[in-house]
């Protein structure tokens, strides 16, 4: 019985943590099945989420039990596999619940699981390989002297599940993979510059509806790649400018091919007061749960927003806006300190370990749970675009959980190698 | 501890700038939950509930509506009305209607005007029935569990009492129309809201109406009610202004009971003490009850599709040849120009027709009349006599008295779409009418109230009420507490009025056409007439326009009856209009009712007649 937990005392303050917000995502789920008008979408889903927690715990005692050699070894077979799946669920896949304009479950019999979920870990396992076997190679023992180039590897190997995810669509958990993919960068030692030239297109794509900004932005990013040009190589110099006038030129053409209601959440982004009763509807009732929510909140099962049902998603991605409405400011700060604290140890972990697979590894789970925590909690007060992201261990959504404690058993497995 | 540094050396480095991101990160966004739960917490805590918290409107009951003896002529009963909550899941909406097929009449052409209704308002609660009795309500109480989107609304609804009788004096309510709230007279108002559509109702809207209270329900993010649907009532509603009208409702139903019921026509009473309306009927009625809560389609288009237009007001709207009632405005016009004296005889006597240039005009009684004084004349209604007395008057100067007097005007009568009168204001009608100059002859048949002129039964009514008076009358009111002054003044002095008042006594005396329409208590004095009209060339509408009060006094009331195609004023109009006087004055001075009244009755009866002279 002891050995049987004996991997739970691995990282106690960690896994007290993530107990302790699992738990609490089980009770808010059961708050928001308290409703007045009764909605049997919602009603009894905290039992189901109670059992996925259970499976969820049993999971972390298998997976924590397993040999870091072979959690390694695994990843790439695991990562083609999970690639695979993602293709699978484009051609055969199910919308389901909230999100049944997509096509993003895979079922199974009556079993119905996310094969992105799978495809994060996965992803972040393979990256963590390609990561470590770069640095371990010979010559770059001690301190590898990085070039742009180098990242094209780690951007296809994320890439490619992410445009996968991307095409479902699910825009919330491809940010995820970019979470991923930039603090893996981070960690691995890239200059800071390359990580910015990296998403620079991206900044090219914002600015781009800006004539006057673009061009500043492009004389901007001219400057700074001619003080960096001894240590770029002319292709790379002409390629970050091509890509991002590219992309600057191209965004007009791309805006124009998005879905009407994606342009509304980008318009609604940027103007959140703008059409409540349509677009900026969930962020104006959001809002309006969490601030009526006050310092101390109406008390558990108390919303009035979420009672008479003007939260939209109230127990998948605005879960929050119920913690804000009924436990305040107090409660919204409580459950943000659970999660930096939850962070703050995998930075620790990724410090503390030996290995490099493991550091990249915890690297990767820090990378994606930031970004859920942050573009989850950030889009119920507007800071970031609604956009279906799950919040880390809360969210209603079994497979969602299972994985979030298959991530959690893999941090603390990698981070106590032997 | 850690001798062994991972990626490197500057491992340390970048877990340092790792923490100052992540607590950069959640300072953001503390900040942001600080802003909104704590420095705005205000704001959103009421726009939470203003979100959650709706106004309901309590409807008010209308005022209650009394007779001049404070019997209830229209009050507010409790109303049950049907609605069916909306719902998010579909077909819910139908499957609901179909189980309420069991207990409401409702067919599948209605199911799916519902169903139209419910799309295009889909967040309202739609009306199923406006009007349901409680043995409804009570069922479906009994079957909540079957059917739990159904709610049962208790607002105030209008009943009336003897509702046929004053359908057309008391008009009905209906839901205000979209184009009504557009007028100035509904800015106030808002859809949904039911207001008085003819009649007193619309007349005294204003007052009837009262002040809709107000409730606020927790409701859903559709808009649905989800608390108790009685919520919490902030401001009570005030109920309507409570108005007496001048009107008999026992003399109502009694005309309504005499009228005979296959023939179209009118009765107006009036007091001739202040101008009340004492009875204002129409033939044939409808029941303004069906309207409460919504008329159902079929039964409004069958009333519109008629051809008796039972909705067509007759006694204010209707408008017709006055025939020999109106022979009473040109004695009046002959006496004020001083053209012709009470026992003045026309040169010519009646021997059933005369010629003027080289037409025969007709009197009605083709053996004649021979030689009559104007009082006599009246009695007899001559042509002849008339005929003369026109001519002597000119075509000119009928029509100037004529409009002078007021048959041209509304008589003001608090109804809405009161009907003026059609007469000719000049020699030019004619040319524009029917486009030839007029000729001399034209007075002839005015003189016998043929020709373009076309009265109300209340215009006729107001008349003689005004002779009744010694020449002025206020307008007629509906309600008590109206009096507007004398508005009306035909012109002529009491005595004149005297003279003429003897001539229509002389009408129920032996010999008259009133005569086997005369009571045993009362003293009658009217004029029967007996108009062509265009309807029916064969049949004309017949009149009666009477006087009556106790014996050797003053009239007390004026009594117009008309019958649309009666034929006779004498056999068909006379009798009702004897029959209500009596009533009415029965009443008033405390003797018993009975239904053998006029003389003809008594005869037919073989009841004795006392004060019949033979």
């Amino acid at each position: 019985m002891k050995a049987l937990f004996s991997r739970w005392a691995l990282d106690s303050g960690l896994i007290l943590a993530l107990l302790a917000l699992s738990a609490f995502g089980v009770a808010m789920i059961y708050s928001t099945g308290q409703l007045n008008v009764p909605s049997p979408v919602v009603e009894g889903v905290w039992i189901r989420q109670l059992v996925w927690f259970a499976f969820g715990l049993t999971a972390f005692t298998i997976v924590s039990r397993i040999s870091s050699n072979w959690i390694e070894w695994v990843s790439v077979p695991a990562y083609v596999l999970a690639v695979v799946l993602l293709a699978v669920t484009l051609v055969v896949g199910t919308g389901r619940g909230t999100a049944a304009g997509v096509t993003s479950f895979l079922q199974f019999g009556g079993f119905q699981f996310q094969p992105a979920e799978v495809a994060k870990i996965a992803t972040i396992l393979a990256l963590a390989r390609l990561m470590a076997s770069r640095l371990e190679a010979p010559g770059h023992r001690s301190r590898p002297s990085w070039q742009l180039t180098d990242v094209i590897g780690p951007c296809a190997l994320v890439g490619l599940p992410l445009v996968l995810v991307l095409l479902q669509p699910d825009l919330g958990t491809a940010m995820a993979f970019v979470g991923i993919l930039m603090a893996v960068l981070f960690w691995s030692g890239i200059p800071l510059t390359y990580l910015f030239l990296l998403v620079s297109p991206a900044i090219a794509l914002v600015v781009s509806f800006n004539t006057w900004l673009f061009s500043a932005y492009m004389v901007a990013l001219i400057g700074l790649l001619y003080l960096r040009r001894s240590r770029l190589y002319t292709f790379e110099y002409v390629a970050v400018l091509a890509f991002n006038l590219a992309v600057g030129t191209v965004a007009r053409l791309l805006w124009d091919s998005l879905a009407p209601y994606q342009q509304n959440r980008v318009l609604v982004f940027l103007d959140p007061g703008l059409d409540p009763q349509q677009a900026g509807y969930h962020l104006v009732q959001s809002k309006v749960a969490i601030g009526s929510g006050g310092l101390t909140g109406k008390g558990f099962t108390l919303g009035t927003q979420k009672r008479f049902n003007f939260l939209p998603e109230q127990h998948t991605d605005f879960i929050f806006a119920v913690i804000g409405e009924e436990f305040g400011f107090v409660g919204t700060l409580l459950v943000l300190s659970g999660f930096a604290y939850v962070l703050f140890r995998l930075i620790r972990m990724a410090t503390g370990t030996g290995s490099h697979f493991a550091s990249f590894v915890l690297f990767g789970i820090f990378g994606a749970w930031i970004t859920h925590v942050f573009v989850n909690t950030g889009m119920t007060v507007g800071l970031v675009p609604v956009t279906g992201i799950p919040l880390p261990f809360i969210s209603y959504g079994g497979s969602f959980l299972l994985m979030c404690w298959v991530a959690a058993a893999l941090a603390v497995r990698v981070a106590r190698q032997n | 501890m850690n001798q062994f540094q991972v990626p490197g050396p500057e491992a340390s480095q970048r877990a340092r700038i790792a923490v100052v991101g992540l607590i950069a990160l959640f300072a953001v966004l503390t900040v942001a939950f600080f802003r909104l739960q704590v420095l705005e917490a205000n704001t959103y805590e009421l726009r939470s509930e203003s979100n959650r918290l709706r106004p309901f409107p309590i409807e008010a009951p209308r005022g209650a509506v009394f007779d001049r003896s404070g019997r209830v002529v229209a009050g507010s009963v409790p109303g049950y009305s049907l609605h069916v909550f909306p719902s998010s899941a579909s077909g819910v909406m139908e499957t609901t209607l179909e189980r309420l097929q069991s207990y409401v009449d409702l067919d599948d052409a209605r199911i799916e005007l519902l169903l139209e209704r419910a799309r295009r308002e889909p967040y309202q609660p739609l009306l199923v029935d406006g009007d349901a009795d409680f043995d409804l309500v009570s069922t479906l109480e009994e079957h909540r569990a079957e059917l739990p989107n159904v709610v049962v609304r208790m607002d105030p609804k209008r009943q009336y009492q003897a509702a046929r009788a004053v359908s057309h004096l008391m008009g009905y309510v209906g839901e205000v129309t979209a184009e009504e709230l557009e007028q100035e007279r509904y800015s106030e108002y808002s859809s949904g809201m039911t207001v008085g559509k003819e009649g007193v109702e619309r007349q005294y809207e204003a007052r009837l109406q009262g002040k809709r209270g107000l409730r606020y329900s927790e409701v859903d993010a559709l808009g649905r009610v989800v608390s108790s649907p009685f919520g919490q009532v902030v401001q009570a509603p005030e109920p309507g202004v409570d108005m007496q009208l001048n009107l008999d409702l026992d003399l109502m139903e009694w005309i309504h009971h005499i009228f005979p019921d296959s023939m179209r026509g009118a009765v107006v009473v009036l007091n001739v003490e202040d101008g009340g309306v004492l009875a204002l009927y129409s033939a044939p009625t409808f029941d303004p009850n069906s309207f409460v809560g919504g008329i159902e389609p079929d039964e409004w288009a069958s009333l519109n599709s008629d051809p008796d237009q039972p909705l067509f007001n007759r006694a204010v709207v209707g408008r017709y040849a006055p025939g020999s009632t109106w022979k009473l405005a040109v004695a009046a016009i002959g006496l004020q120009l001083g053209l012709v004296e009470a026992h003045e005889h026309m040169s010519r006597g009646c021997t059933g027709a005369m010629f003027v240039g080289n037409r025969l005009f007709r009197c009605w009684d083709e053996a004649g009349h021979g030689s009559l004084d104007l009082v006599e004349a009246i009695q007899h209604s001559c042509n002849v006599y008339f005929y003369q007395l026109g001519l002597r008057i000119g075509l000119e100067r009928l029509l100037a008295n004529a409009n002078e007097m007021g048959f041209a005007r509304q008589c003001g009568i608090d109804l809405p779409r009161e009907s003026p009168g059609v007469f000719p204001s000049d020699l030019g009608f004619w040319e524009e009418r029917f486009g030839y100059r007029a000729q001399e002859t034209e007075v002839l048949s005015l003189a016998i109230g043929q020709g373009p002129n076309d009265q109300t039964p209340l215009g006729i009514a107001q008349f003689y009420l005004a002779m009744a008076r010694g020449g002025q009358a206020p307008a007629p009111r509906i309600v008590q507490g109206e009096e507007a002054g004398d508005t009306w003044d035909i012109g002529i002095s009491p005595e004149h009025g005297e003279i003429l008042m003897e001539g229509l006594r002389r009408v129920f005396m032996p010999g008259g056409t009133g005569y086997l329409s005369s009571v045993e208590h009362w003293e009658l004095m009217g004029k029967s007439g007996t108009a062509q009209n265009a309807q029916d060339p064969d049949r004309s509408h017949a009149w009666f326009a009477a006087m009556a009060g106790p014996r050797g006094g003053q009239p007390e009331i004026i009594v117009v009856v008309l019958v649309e195609l009666g034929e006779s004023g004498s056999i068909v109009a006379a009798p009702l209009a004897a029959k209500s006087a009596d009533y009415f004055l029965r009443k008033r001075y405390g003797i018993r009712t009975d239904t053998i009244q006029t003389l003809r009755e008594h005869l037919l009866t073989g009841t004795p007649a006392p004060w019949a002279i033979w």
